[in-house]
């Protein structure tokens, strides 16, 4: 069974052609690039020109990119070292929706290390407020991380100016860009962050390799010890062919970012309207406005994420859920309840995540099975039933 | 990706007896909208209180869909009597196993099943759990509910007990409170039982009772080490018994005899008993 892989915003396909470009590094041209002989030299090479294409997506110096292991590592990095950099600064802001490896890693300094801590709330729509972000931000605060775009609802924050509230007060700002880079433009020319991190698997390079942008003059301890790589920030000898993959990833993003954003657009639109007008009782999570150009966010109500995406596994759709049972948690999701979604929604919802490899014949398939399978939860559920529960017929 | 059981699956996928059964003699409702699964059962009777007909309408994941339509094949036929001892660990049975972080679901269907006997008897819709004080205000979980996942499903620790009941998985306020449940219902079943003694014993009693304490202090201990033993014939204070497996071998058997055998059946059921080996 082929498989219509809507979960893009989990992780991606490796390219054929960032598979290609890395393929080489692994038996032919494996020396170590900090080595003097040419056969490491040449090698040295392929990973500053994969820098290089790198700070080209997002308009920076090569010298300010890092690789990572993935976008956990540079948001764990972020923070803890920029901590370490500034320890007279003890207040952490964040938001309530954050990723995971912003959000735990913030309340661990929280708990563990007397930090005061602000997650700022955000609105039905997903939305921050930043009249409160300025009233927040003070000369105390060691950090801002605000993540760039939400993962699960897709809801962009207006990173620019988040940026310029921050910088009027000193402290330093971090964005986690894992779900932007490569799919809406970055001018880190135009825009005053400090720190950014990304992620390879989520613009089609593989697992394990990730970027921490470090803004010139921004004061950044050495993070991982023993060895000169990476301008002695972190140690370890670099895992040269997913450099060579990310460096590809990248190049490949920008020349598809304007598909990105009218091709791959124009089908998620289809797929919203198509499954808003023939399911019962959907709502879209998120600001419609301010969204992703790949990502749907939608609840079913009066049926459970859980079942939907097992009905839908069964005609090979893969997409994900905010329901708490797939997770194995009880309770749903923490973004849409920072969002106030109601818990009847929030277990219905589920996300689709599109990518440049997504065809229009993709999205009519589940426009066509989906109905039928919320249609059959439904009669299952005792609050489906009950007519005056439900908006349509 | 839960590792679900194909039986898990196929309940599903295709699950047994969707619905509502009209003018139904039993409903059980259970859960919420605000829970994540709810669970709607109604049941009609034929003769002898005897489960004519069930079905259930039920909101929640592939486990709680899959839980639902086991319970209706499990109870159909039943009567309530012999439905009423039910249990959740017969619903995970019956599905091959469930994953222990949705054991919840198994419950919720013992729940519904419970709550709709109860209707029956009582005209009562109230559900059962909800005697008692709650513990967990996250999702509603009572004192009462959790010591009965706990003794009925043996659990030791506050994730199992989250697992099944739910107890402890919201804000996690409570979690320290059922540590002490647990503790309190293990504390009292590790206790050693004392017997309770009839003064005066006809002789079929006696032989219950030694079965009894055979089946449940003497034979586990034994069967770990892979022997056995069987009950041969008590004559007035002489129990007869035969060792089996590693036992019949052992070199230390007549000592396992005087020491373990003897000493329980005269602890459990009377001084006078003397243990004595026949070959069979």
């Amino acid at each position: 069974m082929k498989t219509i892989y809507l979960d893009n915003n989990a992780t991606t396909r490796t390219d054929d052609e960032v598979l290609d470009a890395m393929r080489p590094y692994f038996s032919d041209l494996y020396g170590n690039p900090s080595s003097m002989h040419a056969f490491g030299g040449q090698v040295a090479h392929a990973v500053a020109r994969a820098r290089e294409q790198v700070a080209a997506l997002i308009h920076c110096s090569p010298s300010e990119i890092f690789f990572t292991s993935c976008g956990t590592e540079s948001d764990n990095t972020a923070i803890h070292s920029t901590l370490e950099a500034y320890p007279e600064r003890r207040h952490i802001v964040t938001t309530r929706v954050e990723h995971p490896a912003v959000r735990v890693t913030c309340r661990h300094f929280q708990s563990r290390h007397g930090y005061r801590l602000s997650e700022l709330p955000v609105d039905s729509q997903g939305r921050l407020s930043l009249d409160l972000l300025e009233q927040t931000v003070d000369d105390d605060t060691a950090i801002v991380s605000i993540m760039h775009a939400n993962n699960e609802t897709g809801v962009v924050f207006p990173i620019e100016r988040i940026a310029q509230i921050v910088k009027s007060h000193g402290g330093v700002f971090h964005t986690d860009a894992v779900q932007t880079a490569g799919k809406i433009p970055i001018d880190l020319r135009r825009t005053p962050i400090d720190l950014m991190s990304i992620s390879g698997h989520k613009i089609h390079a593989p697992k394990g390799i990730g970027v921490l942008y470090v803004r010139h003059g921004t004061h950044l301890p050495p993070f991982i010890m023993g060895g000169h790589q990476e301008q002695g920030k972190r140690a370890g000898t670099e895992n040269v062919p997913h450099i060579v993959g990310l460096g590809k990833a990248c190049e490949l993003a920008l020349r598809h970012l304007d598909e990105e954003n009218t091709r791959v657009r124009a089908l998620r639109d289809r797929l919203r309207e198509g499954l808003m007008a023939r399911c019962m009782d959907p709502y879209i999570n998120g600001d419609p406005d301010s969204c992703l150009p790949n990502t749907l966010n939608i609840s079913f109500e009066f049926v459970e994420g859980e079942a939907i995406l097992l009905h839908m596994d069964a005609f090979g759709i893969a997409a994900s859920s905010g329901s708490a049972c797939t997770s194995g948690a009880l309770e749903p999701s923490h973004v849409l309840r920072a969002m106030g979604v109601p818990f009847t929604r929030a277990h219905g919802s589920i996300r689709f995540s599109l990518s440049r490899y997504t065809t229009q014949d993709e999205i009519d398939y589940v426009i066509e099975k989906t109905p039928p399978i919320i249609e059959k939860l439904r009669r299952m559920s005792p609050f489906g039933r009950k007519p005056e529960m439900s908006t349509k017929t | 990706m839960w590792d679900y059981t194909d039986t898990v699956k196929d309940h599903f996928r295709n699950p047994r007896n969707v619905g509502e059964i009209e003018n139904p003699d039993c409903v059980g409702e259970v859960g919420s909208l605000a829970c994540g699964d709810a669970l709607k059962l109604t049941i009609r009777l034929g003769e002898g209180e005897r489960i004519a007909d069930a079905k259930f309408l039920t909101f929640g994941c592939a486990s709680a869909i899959a839980s639902s339509s086991a319970l209706t094949e499990i109870v159909k036929g039943m009567t309530l009597a012999e439905a009423e001892k039910v249990t959740n660990q017969d619903i995970a049975d019956y599905l091959g196993e469930l994953p222990e972080q949705k054991m919840h679901c198994s419950v919720m269907g013992r729940e519904a099943l419970e709550a709709a006997i109860r209707n029956y008897r009582t005209g009562s819709t109230e559900k059962v759990g909800l005697e008692g004080r709650v513990v967990c205000t996250c999702f509603g979980v009572t004192e009462t509910e959790i010591e009965r996942v706990v003794r009925e499903n043996d659990l030791s620790e506050i994730e199992q007990v989250t697992n099944y009941c739910k107890a402890g998985g919201g804000c996690g306020a409570c979690r320290s409170e059922i540590q002490k449940i647990v503790d309190r219902v293990r504390g009292a079943s590790e206790q050693p039982r004392t017997a309770p003694r009839p003064a005066r014993m006809t002789n079929i009693q006696k032989i219950k009772l030694i079965e009894e304490t055979i089946d449940r202090e003497i034979r586990p201990s034994l069967v770990k080490d892979g022997g056995d033993i069987e009950l041969i014939d008590v004559e007035g204070d002489r129990v007869l018994v035969s060792p089996r497996g590693t036992c019949s071998t052992c070199p230390a058997s007549p000592i396992t005899l005087k020491d373990l055998v003897e000493a329980k059946l005269r602890e459990f059921v009377s001084e006078e008993l003397r243990v004595e080996e026949v070959k069979a």
